[in-house]
This record gives C-alpha cells, sequence and structure tokens, in this order.
C-alpha cells in the first residue's frame, strides 16, 4: 500500500507500453478497462488514508526531498485523482464500441496507448511535488492529446490538432521560463521548499516574471478567455472518447497547476493580493462566462456548441479563484468536479448520437427524444445541471459561487451569473427543443445503440443527480484542501 | 559596455525568442511556424544553460585545487526539455504530412479556406427549415 502513490503513474505508463507489445484491439480494450479501475481503486483508497495523516508523501528512488523527486498527494491532488480516475474508467469503458466505430481499424490499438499516455501524464501532473516534473508529465500528456485529437474521422481534426499544438508548446514553454526563473532565485525545484524560500526574493523582477510566464502559460492550457482558441475546433472534431475525456479532465487539471502554484508555491499573499492577479481573475472570468456562453448561442454544431460551454464554465471555476477567499476557492474546487460529471454526460450522450447518425448538427438530432430515449433523457439531465436547476450537481457549485460573491458583497457579479445561467438555458434548450419537439426525418438509419455505451453514460448521468441531493463527499474533500491550501489545517 | 558585453547570452536568448515568437505568428506556413517554435523553445535551452555558469566557475567535474564549479543541474534539466522539443517537433511533422494528404496544402489561410467551405457545406446540406 506504501507504493500506492507511484502505482497510479506509473500503471497506465507501462499498460500503455504493454498494449502495443499485445497488439489485439480487445485486448488494448481490457487493459485500458482494468488499468484505469485499478488507478480508480487506488485514488479512493488514498483518499481513505487521507482521513487519518495529512499528506501522502512518497520519493522516488529512496532518494530524500529536496534532493530527490517527491509525489505528494494532500486533499486537493486527490480530488485531482477521483475526478481524473473516475472519469477515465468509465471512458474506457464506453470506448469499446466507439472507437470501433471512429478510428481506423490499424490505429485503434495505438489510440488506447495514446490515450493511456495522456491519462498517465495527468495523473502525475496532479500528484507530482516537484516544480520540474509538472512540466514534464504536461507535455507527455499534452503531445498525446495532440496525437488522439487528429485521429479523428474529419480532416479539419488535423488542423484543430496542429493548432492546439502551436499554442499548447508555447503555453508549456512559458512554464518551462517561469520554473527556470524560480529555479534560479531559489535554487530548488521542490514545491514546499519552494515555498518556503519565495518569500526572501518575492520582491524581485524575476519572481514576478516567473509569476507572469506561468500564469500565461497555463492559461493558454487551461483555455481562459483570450487564450482558447484551440479548444472549439480540438473539441469539436476529435473522436468522442477523447472530447469526453478531455472535456471532463484536460482544463481543470491546467487549472488545478494554476492553483498550486498560486497557493502551495507563491502564496496567497503574493499571489493574489500583492500581484493584482485576483482582479484580472475575476475579469477575465466574467468575459469568459459571457463570451463563451454567447458564442455557444450561435452553434449550428452541437459538440461545438459545448466546447464553447467549457470555456464558460472554466470562466466559472477562475471567477471563483479571483474572490482570493476560503468560499470561493471551495467554490472553485467545487465546480472542476461537479462540472467534470456534467460535460462527462453531454459529451458521452453526443457520442452515441455521432455513433448513430455520423455527425453531432443540430439538424440531425429532430425527433431523438423518441427515437433514442435513454440517450436523451441523460443528455436532458446532463443539460440543466449545466444550467444549475436544484437537484442536479450543477446548481450546488453555483449556489457556492454565489454565496461566496454575496459575501464579497459583489452583487453586480452575481446578477451576471444568473444572466449567464439563462444563457445557458436558452442553448441546452434549443436541443432538447429539437429533440423532442420536432419530428424524426423518415428513412433514418437504424443502427442499435450499443448497451455499454448507455450504461457509462447514465452512470455519469447519475452521479450528477448524486452529487446533487447529496454534495457531502466532493463538499468535504473541497473544504478539506481548501483548508490545507490557505494553511488553516496542515 | 561591460553591461551589453556581459550579458550577452541573454541578449542572444531574447533575440531567438523574439523571432521564433514572431514566425509563428506572422507566418502562414505551417513548416515555417513549426521552425519558429523550435526556434523559440531553444532560445529558452539557451537561457537555462546560461542559468549554469557561475562566475569564475570550471566545469562540474570534481579536481583537485578547484573550489567553484559551475551548476550542473539546468543541464540535465534541459537534456529532458530538448528531448520533449524534438518530440514535439516530429509529432508537428507527423501531422503537417497528414495536412498535406487532406488538403493539398500547408498553407494555413488556404486550409482556413477549405474548412469554412466545409462547414458551409455541411450546414447547408442539412439545415432544419
Amino acid at each position: 500500500m506504501t507504493h500506492l502513490p507511484v502505482l497510479v503513474v506509473v500503471a497506465p505508463l507501462l499498460a500503455s507500453a504493454l498494449i502495443v507489445l499485445i497488439n489485439s484491439r480487445k485486448g488494448a480494450w481490457v487493459i485500458t478497462l482494468l488499468t484505469s479501475l485499478f488507478c480508480f481503486y487506488a485514488s479512493v483508497n488514498m483518499l481513505q488514508m487521507l482521513q487519518d495523516v495529512a499528506q501522502l508523501s512518497y520519493k522516488l528512488g529512496g532518494w530524500d526531498a529536496p534532493l530527490g523527486i517527491e509525489l505528494r498527494i494532500d486533499a486537493l491532488s486527490a480530488l485531482m485523482l477521483l475526478i481524473l480516475t473516475g472519469s477515465a474508467s468509465l471512458v474506457s469503458f464506453y470506448a469499446l464500441r466507439s472507437v470501433e466505430k471512429e478510428i481506423a481499424d490499424g490505429k485503434q490499438v495505438l489510440f488506447y496507448t495514446a490515450f493511456l499516455l495522456v491519462f498517465a501524464g495527468l495523473i502525475g501532473i496532479s500528484i507530482t511535488g516537484d516544480a520540474f516534473n509538472v512540466f514534464v508529465f504536461l507535455e507527455i500528456s499534452s503531445l498525446s492529446t495532440y496525437a488522439i485529437i487528429s485521429m479523428g474521422r474529419d480532416r479539419r481534426a488535423l488542423h484543430a490538432s496542429f493548432q492546439y499544438l502551436i499554442m499548447g508548446t508555447i503555453g508549456a514553454t512559458f512554464i518551462l521560463i517561469g520554473i527556470g526563473f524560480m529555479y534560479v532565485m531559489t535554487g530548488t525545484l521542490n514545491m514546499n521548499d519552494l515555498a518556503a524560500r519565495l518569500p526572501a526574493v518575492a520582491d524581485t523582477n524575476a519572481i514576478r516574471a516567473a509569476f507572469a510566464f506561468i500564469t500565461i502559460g497555463v492559461g493558454i492550457k487551461a483555455a481562459m478567455l483570450p487564450l482558447h482558441q484551440w479548444l472549439p475546433n480540438a473539441y469539436a472534431y476529435s473522436p468522442s472518447v477523447v472530447s469526453t475525456f478531455l472535456a471532463a479532465t484536460a482544463t481543470k487539471v491546467a487549472v488545478y497547476v494554476m492553483i498550486r502554484f498560486q497557493l502551495t508555491i507563491f502564496g496567497i499573499e503574493f499571489s493574489l493580493l500583492d500581484m493584482p492577479l485576483d482582479k484580472i481573475l475575476m475579469f477575465l472570468g466574467t468575459l469568459g462566462i459571457l463570451g463563451g456562453s454567447i458564442y455557444a448561442i450561435y452553434q449550428t454544431n452541437v459538440k461545438r456548441m459545448l466546447a464553447y460551454s467549457s470555456i464558460a464554465q472554466i470562466g466559472y471555476i477562475l471567477l471563483a479563484i479571483g474572490l482570493a477567499s476560503h468560499a470561493g476557492f471551495t467554490a472553485a474546487l467545487l465546480h472542476m468536479f461537479n462540472h467534470a460529471l456534467i460535460k462527462g454526460t453531454l459529451f458521452m450522450a453526443l457520442g452515441i448520437i455521432f455513433f448513430r447518425f455520423a455527425t453531432t448538427e443540430l439538424s440531425a438530432m429532430s425527433g431523438t427524444g423518441k427515437t433514442m430515449p435513454f440517450t436523451m433523457a441523460a443528455f436532458t439531465i446532463g443539460g440543466i445541471s449545466l444550467i444549475g436547476v436544484p437537484g442536479t450537481a450543477g446548481f450546488v457549485s453555483k449556489w457556492y459561487l454565489v454565496t461566496a460573491l454575496l459575501d464579497a458583497s459583489l452583487w453586480p457579479v452575481a446578477l451576471l451569473i444568473l444572466v449567464a445561467s439563462i444563457l445557458t438555458l436558452i442553448y441546452v434548450g434549443r436541443v432538447i427543443e429539437v429533440a423532442y419537439f420536432r419530428p424524426a426525418p423518415e428513412g433514418q438509419s437504424q443502427h442499435k445503440v450499443p448497451k455499454t455505451m448507455v450504461i457509462a453514460l447514465w452512470v455519469f448521468a447519475l452521479a450528477n443527480i448524486y452529487f446533487g441531493l447529496d454534495s457531502d463527499i466532493s463538499m468535504g474533500i473541497s473544504t478539506l484542501a481548501v483548508d490545507q491550501l490557505i494553511g488553516i489545517r496542515p | 559596455m561591460n553591461e551589453l558585453l556581459g550579458h550577452f547570452n541573454y541578449w542572444i536568448v531574447i533575440f531567438l525568442m523574439m523571432m521564433g515568437l514572431y514566425m509563428v505568428i506572422a507566418s502562414s506556413n505551417l513548416i515555417k511556424k513549426l521552425i519558429g517554435i523550435s526556434v523559440f523553445q531553444a532560445s529558452v535551452f539557451i537561457l537555462y544553460i546560461t542559468f549554469g555558469k557561475i562566475t569564475e566557475g570550471s566545469p562540474p567535474i570534481i579536481r583537485d585545487n578547484v573550489d567553484v564549479y559551475s551548476n550542473p543541474l539546468p543541464h540535465v534539466l534541459i537534456l529532458t526539455a530538448i528531448v520533449v522539443g524534438v518530440a514535439t517537433t516530429s509529432v508537428g511533422l507527423a501531422l503537417i504530412v497528414r495536412i498535406k494528404e487532406a488538403y493539398g496544402s500547408t498553407d494555413e489561410d488556404d486550409i482556413h479556406d477549405m474548412d469554412d467551405n466545409d462547414d458551409f457545406h455541411i450546414k447547408n446540406n442539412r439545415s432544419i427549415t
């Protein structure tokens, strides 16, 4: 059990190599599923261990930190692990038939390989205690992400992937520059060590530049509004499995990196109070909420619409971080968790639509409320959760966000959030209207929808309702994580 | 004058970094963009290597009569980053090959036009009304 922290990274890495060696499609799927389930089991286990100890630390190769590289799992990392491994387990269960349909025969094995590499990279980012390691894992996950996005059947997937490669590389290199400056000023790369040594040199231009480079680099990865151009096409044209997994996890991991650097390494005083980042984040967050929602209304491709909606949801999270209060951070973490559930549900439902009609254009969805009742019911649950109707997960996090805003007496922003909810209602409502109130066209393709895909979809959809009614688990971890981050609890 | 020459490496880094970024933004040819990214990354490699130099420091190999050594850690870090850079360039080139096959062009403006065209056809073939 002492090796669990390293196993969650090593298992998917080894499994991805094993898949290439075995070179069988069914085998690849079985190994991917088992690896994800194992990681999920390990995450739940580590979460239980965190009840007794403040954090789990693992010394790689037996070298003590700060000289050696350390894996460190606190409540925030555990929350990320839960999101990542939970989504990956469901997505890989769902993947069997979706990948058969969407990926060319010869590439399916390699697809699973790249998928596991993305998974391993994202997990690595979430649990490492070393700043340079963040960059390495970020590139492991990014490079494999470019590969799996380009496997979409549409040729535009290639162009989308290339655009993401350019933007993503600039972002990652910015992070590299920032880490370099921090290393030069402090002589260490271990996150805790950095946190201890930074205050002494915080009042220098090198550290301010480091902070700016890292914030912008991570902002690109998180699709913060003016840096979001890569996201809509990358999500819209990638295979359904990929867009589901990325929408549920990838941008959240980038936001995790932002929170980790701001709160653990630079410290809340420097990053959110001395530097005016709180106001910048609030401004960009609000802009993202409104801009993303308005763009979403004008899309005719539902997948692209949801991609713009993701940009808006990242806006909510950034806005909550910008509040720089305990309630704000808690709302941000809670929304990261809940948004993973929401977007997982919605993109999975679209994957099933794509499986049947080979398109996700809105017009293709006429009458699907009758012809595909289970899929569309789950889509509706995800949709009302996105709007924030009481009884769903989306409501819980929006409630906490609005409460946090009112605590800071920012009622105009709280009002804007309500306006944004109406915008969300418009674009989600449009899909539901087409699906339930327009007749299905004659002579529609009568493909059976695979049961495995619907089961995975419904697990996600029911999770939306469960965490909407009983937020003890998600709220408990988020509160604990924030307590640890701002130093109330060790 | 000493300020200028003493920071010679840093001037080179800034020049390369800006040149690389400019190539990414200004050229519409995908291969030129990728070269721009490579130049941009290379400038950061030089930045790290320069960080490692300590005034009067000798190469970090233990010898007699030497007290001050340069810092070897940035070199090791940047070895990793160079590997990442090579991987990025090769993935990028592989994508460009596929793009050339699919679109018949490596010029971003042409590709944008073809993308818009695709969008237009999809909307018109399946419009609701």
